[in-house]
């Protein structure tokens, strides 16, 4: 069996592709950029321990009861905010997580306060986080490639004419930013009852920015990508744990480089299938062929 | 009591101000929010801190090396990193997201080298306060006050009244029409990219001398950003009065409400100022083409 360090590190990368499937869904299907969905997590991962905690719910119940909140206040939230335009709906968001954070700080009370909220029970196991991570991913592939899916994609290339069409952009944006939440609050209700221990600080701002971050390195408007580049990104700084400090300073780097290198992504507008790479074989022996021929 | 509070925001106000102007100048350019440009404030705080404890030179010099740094620092990133980016025609948020990687390798760089510790200047400011009317007032406040009020004099009058602020105004109105009339756009954007570091590098200074000097310092540039939005983006006169609104405004939570939800009220009002009038205080109304 796997040591605990790997299992560790497999629900890691289980519980951030859900979060990042959320952020995928919204930024590269209706061209929203959230920072807000560290906020959602911390909504998700509060509630879902408070009720398996005081309440002594079912996992199964904690995890719901953090969705619908997060769902509840996402809607809220896109009730007021989904009418501004792209840099001021992201500040607006930046704002909420930011709110999230000092409330929960605020409230500690209930829950802990800056100390952290403790003695969680450890539901989220190897089997159950990976079940639930394909299980997401196979939802939000499914919804893309539905009629909701071919709308949100409208709606980000051209709000204007999807109007136009009678798509009613704004209550896809809606939906987009629910699900989005959603499936953070789904990724906190996991993230806590994995470590049994949270504070306010492991959702702040920079949780938030590298769920982008992510996405737009696997490429906007591409689930694969963005799967594909959540384990690349989660792995990274592991494999140079030997490094320690300086992990971080090449994840940055990368970053950087890989925004230079590649601006469209890792995966660009494309998604992983055997079509596509069979395609981009075909693609590649076209090209050493042809090369051959002028030789 | 009240008036010693708005003294005190109008102290804070005036950093976030600095800081806020930079943001703004690179925006109204670039159309960006420069998530870096708070950690160029960092590095500029810990360039001083190396030339005074390393370098042992003067204070004064110490400062003027802060300043130049970071405003190369700040230069650079535009030369290694955001000009590219444009260069390429992707869209504006991955120049947000570059900005966001170089913030995580500045900060990360700074831990490496110089390590995670609270640092200070030590005592090089008098730390005393003058009376005046039952306020008192810190003279390093009193000091941090005057040489913003300066700066931002000074920027305005770049800005308005000379050629190289004419080119500046003429490119963040039209980039292309800019560029074909004659202006050197590029260079341009780096000379802004080097004013607004040179501006962030003396916030750094200022703010490592009245708080501490450690890596994640730069995150105070989130409050400069809000500051931004509250202005209207882009607008430098609007940056520097949300800068200074929300200093007094915190001040006065933090005083006679509570210190725990000082950035709930911060944030509070980004939202309501998004909601109400979403081009800011003084922003102009653009219509989003989509």
């Amino acid at each position: 069996m796997l040591s605990s360090y790997a299992q560790g590190l497999i629900i890691l990368v289980c519980i951030n592709v859900i979060a990042v499937t959320g952020v995928s869904l919204l930024t590269g299907f209706t061209g929203l950029f959230s920072f807000g969905n560290a906020g959602f997590m911390a909504l998700g991962a509060y509630v879902s321990a408070i009720a398996s905690v005081e309440l002594h719910t079912p996992f199964l119940v904690s995890l719901v009861a953090g969705v619908l909140v997060a769902a509840i206040i996402g809607f809220g939230l896109g009730r007021l905010t989904l009418g501004l335009r792209g840099d001021y709906f992201l500040i607006a968001t930046l704002g909420f997580g930011q709110v999230v954070q000092v409330l929960i700080e605020f409230f500690d009370k209930v829950t802990g306060g800056a100390r952290g909220f403790a003695n969680i029970p450890p539901k989220t196991t190897l089997w159950i986080a990976v079940v639930l991570a394909v299980g997401s991913v196979a939802v939000a592939a499914n919804l893309i490639h539905s009629k909701f899916g071919r709308n949100f994609t409208a709606v980000r290339e051209q709000e204007v004419a999807a109007e136009a069409v009678g798509i009613d952009t704004f209550r896809f944006k809606q939906m987009a930013f629910v699900l989005s939440a959603m499936f953070a609050g789904f990724a906190g209700g996991l993230f806590a009852h994995y470590y049994m221990y949270i504070v306010p600080k492991m959702f702040d701002i920079n949780e938030s920015a590298l769920f982008t971050i992510t996405v737009v390195v696997g490429g906007l408007a591409s689930l694969s990508g963005s799967v594909i580049s959540c384990v690349v990104l989660t792995l990274l700084p592991e494999l140079f744990r030997s490094l320690a400090s300086y992990r971080m300073l090449f994840y940055g780097m990368a970053v950087v480089a890989i925004i230079l290198i590649r601006p469209s992504g890792l995966m660009g507008y494309h998604e992983l299938s055997f079509g596509w790479i069979r395609e981009r074989m075909r693609a590649k022996r076209g090209k050493t062929a042809s090369k051959e021929g002028k030789t | 009591m009240f008036l010693q509070q708005v003294v005190n925001g109008l102290s804070v106000g005036s950093v976030y101000a600095l800081i806020a102007s930079g943001y703004a100048l690179i925006y109204s350019l670039l159309g960006f929010s420069n998530w870096a440009h708070g950690d160029i404030a960092m590095v500029g705080a810990y360039i001083a801190l190396i030339a005074q404890t390393s370098g042992h030179v003067p204070f004064w010099l110490a400062v003027v090396l802060a300043i130049a740094g970071a405003g190369c620092v700040s230069m650079l990133s535009d030369m290694v990193a955001y000009r590219r980016i444009r260069n390429n025609h992707s869209p504006k948020m991955f120049l947000m997201i570059a900005a966001m990687g170089l913030s995580i390798t500045l900060q990360n760089l700074i831990m490496v080298t110089v390590g995670p510790r609270f640092r200070t200047y030590g005592d090089v400011i008098p730390v005393r306060s003058i009376r005046l009317g039952g306020i008192s007032l810190g003279v390093l406040d009193l000091l941090t006050m005057g040489i913003i009020v300066v700066a931002l004099i000074a920027l305005g009058l770049l800005i308005g009244r000379t050629k190289f602020g004419l080119g500046v105004r003429a490119a963040s109105s039209n980039m292309v029409t800019a560029s074909v009339l004659g202006v050197d756009v590029n260079l341009y954007i780096r000379l802004v990219f080097l004013l607004a570091g040179v501006f962030a590098g003396m916030a750094g200074v200022l703010l490592g001398l009245k708080y501490n000097i450690y890596p994640t310092m730069g995150s105070i540039a989130l409050k400069a950003f809000i500051a931004c939005v509250v202005g209207g983006l882009g607008n430098v006169p609007g940056a520097i009065l949300g800068g200074v609104t929300i200093g007094v405004m915190e001040a006065l939570v933090g005083g006679f409400i509570s210190s725990g939800l000082r950035d709930a009220f911060t944030f509070a009002l980004l939202i309501a100022i998004l909601l109400v009038r979403p081009s800011g205080l003084l922003g102009k109304n653009i219509v989003d083409k989509a």
